[in-house]
C-alpha cells in the first residue's frame, strides 16, 4: 500500500516548517506535498503547471489548507475543488489563524470538511497536529476513487 | 336675504306708522262727530222745548253739508223720534237712542258706519237726545292712501337698495370674495406661487390685496427655506451613515488582518523559541534557556491580548440578538469548564436556579465566562473557595451578582477597573490583560444595564450587573 499523501497549502515558510515539525514530533510520516499559494495546489491537484503529468488518479489523503494566499486564496481553491469531480468528495481541512465567523460560514459553506484554528503556543499547535493526523490519516476513511 | 329682511324692517315701520295715524284720525272722526252732535243739540233745544219738530228737521238737515254724516235724529227725553235727517231714504235709524242711563254720550261702529248719540241738556235737565250716523269713508279713503303711498316708498326703497347692495357687492364683497377663494386654493394646493390680483389701483382694497401678496411672499420663502433645510438634513443624515458605515467596515477588515496577520508571527517566535530549547538543549545553558522559556510566555500573553482585543471589537459591532436566555444553566456549563481546568481544586460553586431573562446569548456567555473566571482566578491562591452567582432587588430593579471570597480588590481605585488595560493586580499575582472587564461592561452597556463592583482587600469581590 502506498503511503497516502497529505497536500499542505500554506504560504508562510516559518508556518510550513512549524507544520513539519509538528508532523515529525507527532512521527507522522506520510509524503508532505507543500504548494505556496492557491495556483499551486491546484495545479497539483489536477496535474498542470508545474505538476505536469503527474498521476490525477492519485489523490491527497487529506488537504491541510490555509485562507490567506498570494495569488488564489484559500476558499477559491476550495471552490475550484468542489467544482470539480476529481476533488469533490476529498477531504478538505481548513488550517488557519482566523476565527472569524464568516470564515467559519464561508469555509463550511463551500465544503470544507474541518475547520481549524493555528494555536500560537507550539505545544498546542503540535498537539492540534497530533489530532489531525490521527483523525484524517487514520480514523477517517476517503471516499474511493471513481473508475473513469 | 338682506333685501328681504330690509324689506320686512320697512314694512313693519310702515305699518305701524299706519295704523297710529289712523287710530288718532279716528279719535279726531270721533271727537268731530261729538262736536257737531252737541252743536245740533244745542240748536235743536228750543225746537223740543216749543215741541217744533219742523224747527228740529230743518236744524238737522243743516248736516247735509257734510259730506260723512248719513243721518242723524234728535229724540225726546222720553226717547222717540222727535225729528230725523237721512242722507237717503234708505238709511236705517234705530227706533229708540241707545245710551246707558247715566252717559253723556255713547258711540258705537259697526258695519263701517259710526254712531253717537248725545244728550241734550238744558239748564241742568235732559230734555233729549241727539243720534248721528256716520260713515268712515274718510278713514278708509286715508288707509288707501297710506298704502299706496307705502308700497310705491317700499318699491322705490327696495330698489335703490338692491341697486347700491349691487354696486357694494362689485367693489368690495366680490373683490374679498376673489381674495377668499385664493386663499382658499392656497392651503388646498400647497402652492405658494398663487399671487391675488388687484382690480383697483388705489383704496383699502388695493392694500388689503397688496398686504395679502406680501404675506403670501413671506410664506412662500419660508417653506422654500424649510424644504432647503430638510434636504440639507437628510443629507447630512446620508453622509453621516456613509461614514458609519464606512468606518464599521474598516473596523471589520481591520479586526480580519489582525485575526490573520498578528498572530502568524506570533507563532513562529513561539515555535522557534520551542525549537531551539528542544533541539540544542545541550548548547544553552541555564539562563539561555530562561530567555527563550521568557520569550516563550511573552508570545502567549500577547496571544490572549489579540483574542481579547478582537473580542472587544466584535462586541462593538455586534447586532444585538434579543432572545430568552437561562442565565442559570449558562453558569453551570461556564462552572464546568472551569473545573476542568483546575479539578484539584475546592471551589463551592452556588448558581440560583431558574434565573431567565432577555438578551444575546453569545454576548451574556462572554459577561457569565469572564465574571465567573475572574472569580475561580482570584480565588486560585486559597484552599478554598466560594463563588456564588445569583440575583437580587436593589432599590426596585432587579441585579444579577457574582461574587467570591477570594483576593478582593482596593476599593479606592473601583473606578479603574472597567478600564480597558486597566488592572489592580500586577501580572505575576494573577495572569490577565485587563481587557476582559471592559468587554464584559462593553457588552452590558449595549444591553441596556449597569454594572457596578463592591469588594474590600482579601474580602473577595461582587460584581453587580442590571440587563
Amino acid at each position: 500500500m502506498e503511503t497516502s499523501v497529505i497536500l499542505l497549502v500554506e504560504d508562510n515558510p516559518d508556518d510550513e516548517a512549524l507544520t513539519l515539525r509538528a508532523l515529525n514530533k507527532n512521527n507522522i510520516k506520510n509524503a508532505l506535498v507543500i504548494a505556496r499559494d492557491g495556483t499551486e495546489a491546484l495545479d497539483y491537484l489536477f496535474g498542470r503547471g508545474k505538476y505536469e503529468g503527474r498521476d490525477t488518479r492519485t489523490m491527497p489523503q487529506v488537504v491541510l489548507l490555509d485562507l490567506k494566499l498570494p495569488k488564489l486564496d484559500g476558499f477559491d481553491v476550495l471552490r475550484a475543488m468542489r467544482a470539480d469531480d476529481r476533488t469533490k468528495l476529498l477531504p478538505v481541512v481548513i488550517l488557519t489563524s482566523s476565527n472569524e465567523d464568516q470564515d467559519r460560514i464561508n469555509g463550511y459553506g463551500l465544503g470544507a470538511n474541518s475547520y481549524i484554528r493555528k494555536p500560537v503556543e507550539f505545544g498546542a499547535f503540535i498537539e492540534a497536529v497530533k489530532q489531525l493526523g490521527l483523525y484524517w490519516l487514520i480514523l477517517n476513511q476517503t471516499a474511493p476513487v471513481s473508475a473513469k | 336675504m338682506n333685501m328681504l329682511v330690509s324689506a320686512t324692517a320697512l314694512l313693519l315701520a310702515c305699518a305701524g306708522f299706519v295704523v297710529y295715524d289712523l287710530a288718532t284720525y279716528r279719535q279726531a272722526l270721533l271727537r268731530n262727530l261729538s262736536i257737531q252732535s252737541q252743536v245740533t243739540g244745542s240748536n235743536s233745544v228750543s225746537a223740543l222745548l216749543f215741541d217744533d219738530p219742523d224747527s228740529a228737521r230743518r236744524t238737522l238737515s243743516a248736516l247735509e253739508f257734510a259730506p260723512n254724516i248719513l243721518a242723524a235724529c234728535v229724540y225726546t227725553s222720553g226717547g222717540k223720534q222727535f225729528a230725523a235727517y237721512r242722507r237717503d231714504g234708505s238709511i236705517d235709524i234705530p227706533a229708540r237712542p241707545r245710551i246707558q242711563e247715566s252717559e253723556e254720550e255713547q258711540h258705537s261702529s259697526a258695519h263701517g258706519k259710526i254712531t253717537l248719540v248725545h244728550t241734550i241738556v238744558f239748564h241742568g235737565k235732559l230734555i233729549g237726545f241727539t243720534y248721528i250716523q256716520s260713515d268712515i269713508q274718510p278713514l278708509i279713503a286715508r288707509l288707501e292712501n297710506y298704502v299706496a303711498i307705502s308700497g310705491l316708498m317700499l318699491a322705490l326703497c327696495l330698489s335703490v337698495a338692491l341697486f347700491l347692495s349691487r354696486l357694494a357687492r362689485r367693489s368690495i364683497a366680490e373683490p374679498i370674495q376673489k381674495l377668499a377663494q385664493v386663499a382658499g386654493r392656497i392651503s388646498q394646493d400647497k402652492e405658494y406661487s398663487i399671487r391675488a390680483s388687484r382690480d383697483q389701483e388705489e383704496g383699502e382694497l388695493a392694500e388689503l390685496v397688496d398686504a395679502f401678496n406680501d404675506m403670501l411672499s413671506q410664506i412662500e420663502a419660508r417653506d422654500r427655506s424649510l424644504q432647503a433645510s430638510h434636504e440639507e438634513l437628510e443629507l447630512r443624515v446620508s453622509q453621516r451613515t456613509a461614514e458609519l458605515t464606512a468606518a464599521n467596515k474598516e473596523l471589520e477588515s481591520f479586526s480580519y488582518s489582525v485575526s490573520h496577520d498578528l498572530r502568524a508571527p506570533l507563532r513562529s517566535i513561539d515555535g522557534f523559541s520551542l525549537a531551539l530549547l528542544e533541539d540544542y538543549a545541550d548548547k544553552l545553558d541555564d539562563e539561555g534557556k530562561s530567555h527563550l522559556t521568557r520569550i516563550r510566555a511573552a508570545t502567549a500573553r500577547m496571544a490572549v491580548l489579540i483574542d481579547d482585543l478582537l473580542n472587544l471589537a466584535r462586541v462593538a459591532r455586534a447586532e444585538l440578538n434579543r432572545q430568552p436566555v437561562n442565565l442559570s444553566a449558562m453558569a453551570s456549563s461556564v462552572v464546568d469548564e472551569l473545573r476542568k481546568t483546575g479539578p484539584d481544586r475546592r471551589v463551592d460553586f452556588v448558581v440560583q436556579d431558574c434565573l431567565e431573562t432577555a438578551g444575546d446569548g453569545r454576548l451574556l456567555r462572554v459577561v457569565l465566562e469572564n465574571l465567573l473566571g475572574n472569580a475561580w482566578k482570584y480565588t486560585s491562591k486559597r484552599p478554598s473557595a466560594r463563588i456564588e452567582f445569583a440575583k437580587r432587588q436593589l432599590n426596585g430593579e432587579a441585579a444579577y451578582f457574582v461574587t467570591d471570597d477570594g483576593a478582593g480588590f482596593d476599593p479606592a481605585y473601583a473606578g479603574r477597573l472597567f478600564g480597558a488595560f486597566q488592572r489592580l493586580h500586577g501580572v505575576n499575582e494573577f495572569p490577565g490583560t485587563g481587557v476582559g472587564l471592559a468587554t464584559v461592561q462593553r457588552i452590558i452597556h449595549r444591553h441596556g444595564g449597569r454594572i457596578w463592583a463592591e469588594g474590600a482587600v482579601g474580602k473577595g469581590a461582587t460584581f453587580y450587573f442590571t440587563l
